[in-house]
């Protein structure tokens, strides 16, 4: 009755392409974007910002990143959680100021360092950072596939935490190895540090989940996303058709690990403030975002939202209900919440391979005919 | 008399042909499964861990759910206060295993028939999840000390005979040594099992061709509880030979993870392989935490095996001794 696209004329080629073709479709968007950016940063608070929004958001960010590269091109990588770290690290460098050591004229080391930079253009080009990282362990991809890739990645995710972890210079010689985000802000406002407002934090991440998003939507919808598919689907046939494997594949790589990046530099200075790199970005981050995606739905933006959101919601409900309302200890519940999550897997990968993005692909279809199916 | 670097350097060579015997029992079980049917179970770990837990809860007579129970009902009860013998202890655990074996397949694998290889792992991914907090509130998360009655300590004929050669002995944990050996017995067993028993030829024909095993009226759901309980079997014994090693506990379901570059330089289909890679890499992460750990800082056992493979695995993408892969559009 309401989504259907009869009525909708396209008298233009813009209006032809354009992202959301159905009109109800395109004011649903519109309206998450009003609610999003004019509504919740008024009536949010700290309990809301800490245990859902923040890591909704930057979760969604890893998980639109992971997504391209194992929905979209099909390069099944367990190596997130070092390429967040390399996000998170590199943010840290940027933010301080990095510094160069170099040899002086009298023999005694001299550190130069630039000066910090703003905590917007630090977490992009931590992204950049993480983005050359991932290009440099995309390369096996050209030769290695499937599982034995997948296996692959592996050596990036333990390589990595460990170079954050004996690597002094990447967290600036402290003493506890830890890294932690000085106060910065951003026009004005801090976002970092440990006096931050609410709706500052929150508005900040969004804007990256909504550029984000609307980068990863155009990439996959162009010429570059066509590509990635069909390495995803055949790729020794996408390469009887001309599509370049390397360039498909390390341009995933890249913009998957820049998506990464960007999630992991925003998780560390904005969300968590102090981090240990085997803590935060161990391999536990690396399957979270993989189930994220699987649950939401591989090769599909939405999905990675709907998974994103699926994952953070469901352990806050769990702890809810099991130690708040029931009343039962905390470790029993971080067990049960194991269970429930393998099986949920499992159930979802038997009864709808393609996530929740499929469900809501059916419901939509639905409601095209509803409510005069014939 | 031998320069002292080089005696180390061969002692830690010997440490290391021990672990990495450890790793091809764990690396073993993944082979039988993905042989036989194609799935890469990442559950394998976790089943070690949750087999080993088993079997410490039921020697040590407690009751499963306990915890849970207690919470529920706000009753106080932990164990039924008697012993029960290793063998038939681990007798239990594998009537245990099987039954798992048989739900994984009744609930799990047969309704994820003719899905994509890549849908299947993370369908064990899931299974892994699931076992891991199935096993955590059956028997408790703290850290449990498994004893079957294995050897265990310095060998001291070992120690003895190596400072009579070179005046400095050679310390070999005795456990080590058992675990080589079951490991090679396990090994031969299966062998044998596959080549001369009737189920083992089944087993071998699934693995080659589902299509043509069907076709010849072997049954696809018997081969597969078969060889996932060999596989939980599997588990069971690495999960004895790690736990009386370092204790059950959490971290046991990881070395499944360090299982994963052994396969990968083994190739995945080759039990052979297994044995193989497991000793190429717990001599060479040993060797190199010996050489060059000291350089770099230390901890580099974390990552070396999965550099060295991943290194190895882009001149040989298909492993050492795994099949030509061939691809056809």
């Amino acid at each position: 009755m309401f989504y259907r696209e009869a009525g909708d004329f396209s008298t233009t080629y813009p209006q032809d392409s354009q992202t959301f073709p159905i009109r109800f479709d395109r004011y649903r968007y519109y309206a998450v974007l009003v609610i999003a950016f004019a509504v919740v940063p008024f009536i949010i608070n700290d309990y809301w910002l800490n245990a859902i929004f923040l890591p909704f958001l930057i979760y969604s960010i890893a998980a639109i990143g992971l997504n391209i590269l194992v929905g979209y091109c099909g390069q099944v990588s367990l190596g997130t959680g070092g390429f967040m770290a390399v996000g998170a690290y590199s943010c840290y460098k940027f933010m301080t100021g990095v510094d160069i050591w170099l040899m002086g004229a009298d023999g005694q080391m001299i550190q130069y360092a630039l000066p910090p930079i703003n905590i917007f253009f630090s977490v992009i080009l931590a992204g950049l950072v993480t983005a050359a990282v991932g290009v440099l362990f995309g390369l096996p991809s050209l030769r290695i596939k499937g599982f034995y890739l997948a296996v692959a990645t592996l050596a990036a995710q333990f390589f990595l935490v460990w170079l954050f972890n004996k690597w002094e210079w990447a967290y600036n010689y402290s003493a506890s190895g830890q890294i932690n985000a000085p106060t910065r802000g951003f026009l004005g406002v801090d976002v970092t540090g440990p006096a931050t407002e609410a709706w500052a934090t929150y508005l900040f991440c969004l804007m990256f989940v909504i550029g984000s998003a609307v980068l990863a939507r155009n990439l996959t919808r162009g010429s570059v996303g066509r590509k990635w598919m069909a390495i995803r689907d055949m790729d020794i046939a996408a390469e009887i058709i001309g599509v370049n494997p390397l360039r498909a594949k390390l341009s995933a790589f890249a913009v998957s690990s820049f998506f990464v990046g960007v999630s992991g530099a925003l998780f560390f200075s904005v969300y968590l403030g102090a981090v240990e790199v085997g803590e935060a970005f161990g391999i536990q981050k690396s399957f979270l975002v993989l189930f994220m995606i699987i649950i939401g739905g591989l090769g599909s933006i939405f999905g990675s939202f709907a998974g994103a959101a699926f994952m953070v919601l469901l352990p806050v409900l769990l702890k809810n209900t099991l130690v708040g309302t029931l009343g039962w200890p905390t470790d029993l519940a971080a067990h049960i919440e194991f269970i429930i999550v393998g099986a949920l897997i499992v159930v979802f990968l038997i009864l709808e391979p393609h996530g929740l993005a499929q469900l809501w692909r059916v419901a939509k279809e639905k409601l095209r005919l509803w409510p005069f199916p014939y | 008399m031998m320069p002292d670097q080089l005696l180390f350097a061969m002692e830690v060579t010997l440490n290391g042909l021990m672990a990495g015997v450890l790793y091809a029992l764990v690396a073993l079980g993944f082979v039988l499964i993905f042989k036989a049917s194609g799935i890469f179970n990442y559950a394998q770990g976790v089943m070690a861990l949750f087999a080993a837990l088993t079997l410490v809860g039921i020697m040590d007579g407690q009751v499963p759910f306990s915890h849970l129970i207690n919470a529920m009902f706000g009753t106080d009860i932990h164990d039924f206060g008697w012993h029960v013998p290793a063998v038939l202890a681990i007798a239990l655990t594998m009537v245990l295993m099987v039954g798992f074996a048989w739900l994984v397949n009744r609930l799990v694998l047969r309704h994820l028939v003719n899905q994509e290889p890549i849908i299947l792992f993370m369908a064990t991914i899931g299974l892994a999840y699931f076992l891991e907090g199935f096993g955590d509130i059956m028997w408790g998360s703290d850290i449990k000390k498994l004893d079957v009655g294995l050897p265990q300590g310095l060998n001291a004929f070992i120690d003895d005979t190596t400072y009579g050669w070179f005046g400095y002995g050679f310390f070999i944990d005795n456990l080590d040594i058992v675990a080589t050996v079951i490991a090679a017995l396990l090994v031969t067993g299966l062998v044998l099992f596959s080549q001369y028993t009737k189920q083992g030829r089944a087993l071998r024909a699934v693995a080659d061709d589902h299509q043509a095993a069907l076709s010849v009226g072997i049954s696809l759901n018997f081969i597969w509880v078969l060889v996932w309980s060999v596989a939980g079997f599997v588990a069971l014994v690495a999960g004895i030979m790690w736990g009386a090693k370092s204790g059950v506990q959490f971290s046991l379901s990881l070395i499944a993870l360090k299982a994963l570059p052994v396969l990968m330089l083994g190739g995945f289909t080759s039990i052979p392989g297994a044995i193989v890679g497991g000793l190429i890499i717990g001599v060479g992460e040993k060797l190199f935490e010996f050489i060059a750990g000291p350089a770099l800082g230390g901890a580099t056992e974390n990552w070396f095996a999965y550099v060295l493979a991943l290194l190895f695995l882009v001149f040989r993408p298909q492993g050492l001794f795994g099949e030509k892969i061939i691809e056809r559009v």
